[in-house]
């Protein structure tokens, strides 16, 4: 589009300034974890690495280990149900198919105390099973699934079944052509899909909250639990730095496995498939 | 044995629909979708005052609580309100942005974009809450920036939930926007400026009209997600929303924090509906 001059330089400044407010934030953060201070002001009155030795030793590393734990498991659950959901749809027509999108991106769409509660009244009062780390294993894979299902939908519409049917047409059972043909297409999708579901895993905390048992703690929890104390303040802080330094890791390698689908884009949730000439196009949304 | 299994699926593909969503649809329809329809019963359910337990009779009690409580209707109202400025700010401040990236950057400096804009959308959640409570608290940053100019910052309250939750959801505004405008072919901005437009004129009848079914899909995820949000209240004010209060009668009243759960349900419902008249749902 040709601009003027000057609206040129006024949209810079508009982009500028809302990226400064994106990531001062962030940048805030890193500094006040190494806050000498156990005071708020602005700017920190000596920077010290003493919190980082304490947040490690402290009860949150126990924490970790938990959001762990519940990450990897959540994130398996989620890797077999959303990978047999995406099957289904991209490989098959049955009554109800436009449906399972929608169904796979309900849990993360409704505000998450919804989620929270309808689970919460589910495991406690109509199952009578007690809140524990399963209760939250199962609150986790049911949000994370759609992660899964939208990066490999995507790849599985990208990719031509032409060659599973020259696979079958070579004699190849059902089981072989998922082996050797299917499956070694979709690793990278599956890689990103996983990754991103555990970094979805490993940072929530809304859903958590409703489903957690007494006395278990996953790392944000743990965050949450404890900054309202004072006395905690620079610790916490150090530990959430630590969170965001591993929430952004897999998300980092995720968008170096799709990065020429879009995949993490669309990976959040809805990603809207459009079908453009016969190649297929991921747009660039989000959902929660 | 895996032969075997194989060779039943084969021509059958009935059967492999069904092999494959036994699973996930057993646990989304079964378990999900069958959890939200037990809350809707709960809502119904009360609880004894005196001993405290669950009654599972059907009552609307529990609605009725919550239309005639003013504390309740003020909540809801306080909810909703800054559930929407959040989305009129965060669509102000997103579009500039999304249409820099979308028209103007060329193809690094796009791609540099998308993923500055991506990332914060992925990191912590709850961290970036914390930094807005470190950096509004007394003394601390905004208060530190605004002194030089003879003010100070909002402290903690309804200005800091907004503020917060504009930050929060930008993403989730300025991405739907972004596509909405790729979506935009360059030759009919040409077209339009060949006609003699001015960029102003070209964009207040071209870009916008295209872009705005864009923005009302970004506005679906900053409402929803300001109606949900319970955290951010809670760290940046002194004040209730629609999820502090849910999340408070959990244990003790579970009936009643499931009425009042409903209500981002519908309110999303009404606002959905709207949204697709709009045409916002090619947007999603």
């Amino acid at each position: 589009m040709r601009l003027s001059k000057r609206s040129r330089i006024l949209l810079r400044v508009a982009v500028g300034v809302g990226l400064a407010f994106i990531y001062i934030p962030l940048f805030v953060l890193a500094v006040y974890a190494f806050n000498s201070s156990k005071i708020l002001e602005w700017p920190p009155p000596g920077l010290t690495f003493e919190w980082f030795p304490k947040a490690i030793e402290s009860t949150a590393k126990d924490a970790f280990w938990t959001s762990i734990k519940v990450g990897l498991v959540a994130t398996a659950i989620a890797l077999l149900l959303g990978t047999l959901a995406s099957l289904a749809v991209a490989r098959h027509r049955f009554f109800g198919r436009e449906t399972i999108s929608f169904l796979v991106v309900l849990p993360i769409a409704l505000p998450g105390i919804v989620t929270g509660v309808a689970l919460n009244n589910t495991f406690t009062q109509v199952l009578g099973i007690d809140l524990s780390l399963f209760t939250v294993i199962v609150a986790h894979a049911t949000f994370c699934i759609v992660v899964v299902y939208n990066n490999s939908i995507a790849r599985l519409r990208r990719m031509s079944s032409s060659f599973e049917e020259a696979s079958a047409d070579l004699g190849a059972n059902t089981w072989q052509t998922f082996r050797h043909v299917t499956l070694p297409n979709m690793r990278s999708a599956l890689g990103a899909g996983g990754l991103l579901a555990f970094g979805l895993s490993f940072d929530e905390i809304i859903v958590t909250t409703f489903t957690i048992g007494a006395g278990e703690q996953t790392l944000p929890y743990w965050i949450y639990s404890n900054l309202f104390r004072a006395q905690q303040r620079p610790i916490v802080n150090a530990v959430a730095v630590i969170v965001v330094l591993i929430s952004i890791l897999p998300v980092y390698l995720a968008y170096r496995l799709t990065r020429e689908e879009g995949g993490l884009a669309a990976a959040r949730g809805g990603g809207h498939e459009r079908i453009e000439g016969g190649g297929v196009e991921t747009e660039a949304t989000a959902v929660p | 044995m895996s032969h075997r299994l194989a060779n039943l699926f084969h021509g059958r593909p009935r059967l492999q629909v069904g092999a494959l969503l036994a699973g996930p649809v057993g646990w989304l329809v079964v378990g999900y979708l069958g959890s939200l329809a037990l809350l809707l019963i709960a809502s119904l359910w009360s609880v004894n005052a005196v001993s405290g337990e669950l009654v599972k009779n059907l009552s609307f009690e529990n609605f009725e609580t919550l239309l005639n409580e003013p504390v309740y209707r003020t909540i809801v109202v306080r909810t909703v309100a800054i559930a929407a400025l959040v989305t009129v700010t965060d669509a102000i401040v997103a579009f500039p942005i999304a249409f820099y990236m979308a028209k103007v950057a060329r193809s690094r400096g796009k791609a540099i974009l998308v993923v500055a804009v991506l990332i914060p959308l992925w990191s912590s959640y709850l961290v970036k809450v914390l930094s807005w409570r470190n950096m509004l608290s007394g003394g601390g940053l905004i208060d530190w920036i605004l002194e030089p100019i003879g003010l100070s910052g909002p402290g903690y309250g309804n200005t800091a939930v907004w503020l917060v939750m504009s930050y929060l959801w930008l993403p989730y505004m300025i991405l739907p926007i972004f596509a909405g405008l790729e979506r935009i072919p360059n030759s009919l901005i040409s077209a339009s400026e060949d006609l003699g437009a001015s960029p102003f004129t070209t964009f207040r009848r071209v870009i916008l009209p295209l872009t705005f079914p864009a923005v009302v899909a970004g506005s679906i995820f900053t409402f929803a997600l300001t109606l949900g949000d319970y955290i951010t209240p809670k760290l940046v004010s002194n004040n209730q929303f629609i999820g502090n209060v849910v999340f408070n009668n959990i244990s003790s009243n579970l009936p009643f924090a499931a009425a009042l759960a409903l209500v981002p349900i519908v309110v999303m419902i009404g606002y959905l509906l709207v949204a697709r008249k709009l045409g916002a749902f090619e947007h999603i």
